[in-house]
């Protein structure tokens, strides 16, 4: 009687997943094995974005937007400043996101993911603090002031060396992504800080000139040129992240029997 | 079109090592992460062969030594 009662069970079991082929399509590439070769198509094709938008963008920038009849050509800088401060926060965003879900669902891609994020997160906050410099000299009369805008920019520099100094110094790499998780997820506070610096206290720094609840306050073409290079450089971000995953992934996998079966390491 | 020389183009209004230094500093910092990647890639790929290679090594001594001692 009681092996008869199993078989609907059983039967009603094995037919749940079939509703749903569309979700476990996509679960697949959350495993480290299918995601490798869809990560490396897809690659040349940020590649080529990043490149035409990026240049397309600069070439706007400087040889079709007029000079600034306040500020002269130190102008210029805001089509590399901006962008470099704009991704330094998304990417910090979307890394404390990949490390959480990496936390929360255990998911060793996620946390992989974050990881590859980290370096170029950093360097485009190095860039955004640098390119600040430059153009403070100029318009404010000092490379650096310690106001909330900078000082909070800076902050998000430190935090990713952190991120990544952390993961670095534990040896066991799951252990490594849940510190480094609880870490980026902490940090996460101190992107709307620096997002709204420029509101709630009095800096030095200017505010921003595009609101979504104002538009723009730019002429339409240096406008056109800030933001094209913005996707130019969002493609280059996701580009050298994938890049870096890919050896991420590799490195972590090694022992796996699926990464013996790769071209790359057949040969 | 703001330029109406190269000259001019280069000294930006007088404010060149201002835009020069950013413009550079970003192009050396993209520069060293692609050099960085492409170096990481290759010696990911290098120690993954040859680790694989040394296992699979030390695998065949360990069956050799077994199938010796069963005989």
């Amino acid at each position: 009687m009681k092996e008869i009662a199993t078989v609907p069970a059983a039967a009603s079991r094995s037919a749940t997943p079939s509703p749903a082929p569309r979700a476990s399509r996509w679960w697949k590439y959350a495993s480290p094995q299918h995601a490798y070769p869809l990560i490396g198509r897809l690659v040349p094709w940020f590649l080529a974005a990043a490149v035409l938008l990026t240049t397309l963008g600069l070439y706007i920038g400087f040889f079709v937007a007029p000079t600034d009849h306040q500020q002269g050509d130190a102008y210029r800088i805001i089509y590399v400043h901006v962008p470099a401060a704009w991704l330094s926060m998304l990417i910090y965003v979307v890394m404390a996101f990949w490390a959480g879900l990496g936390l929360i669902l255990n998911t060793r891609l996620s946390s992989m993911m974050a990881q590859a994020l980290a370096p170029t997160g950093a360097l485009f906050s190095f860039l955004a603090l640098w390119t600040g410099a430059l153009w403070g000299r100029p318009t404010w009369g000092t490379w650096w002031v310690w106001d909330a805008r900078l000082t909070s920019m800076l902050i998000l520099l430190f935090l990713y060396i952190g991120f990544i100094a952390l993961q670095a110094s534990i040896d066991d790499k799951r252990r490594a992504d849940k510190a480094g998780a609880v870490l980026a997820l902490v940090g996460v506070v101190n992107v709307p800080i620096i997002y709204f610096s420029v509101q709630w206290w009095n800096t030095l720094h200017q505010g921003s000139s595009i609101s979504l609840k104002n538009g723009s306050s730019m002429a339409a073409v240096m406008l056109a040129g800030m933001l094209i290079t913005t996707l130019g450089l969002w493609a280059y971000s996701i580009t050298v992240a994938l890049v870096r995953l890919r050896s991420i992934v590799l490195e972590r996998e090694r022992h796996a029997d699926w990464v013996g079966h790769l071209e790359e390491i057949r040969a | 079109m703001s330029w109406s020389s190269w000259s001019e183009f280069w000294a930006m209004g007088g404010y060149a090592l201002y835009v020069w230094g950013s413009m550079g500093v970003v192009f050396a910092v993209i520069a060293a992460e692609v050099l960085g990647l492409v170096w990481q890639r290759k010696t990911v790929v290098d120690q993954v062969v040859q680790g694989r290679r040394q296992r699979q090594h030390e695998r065949q001594r360990g069956a050799t030594t077994l199938r010796k001692n069963a005989s």
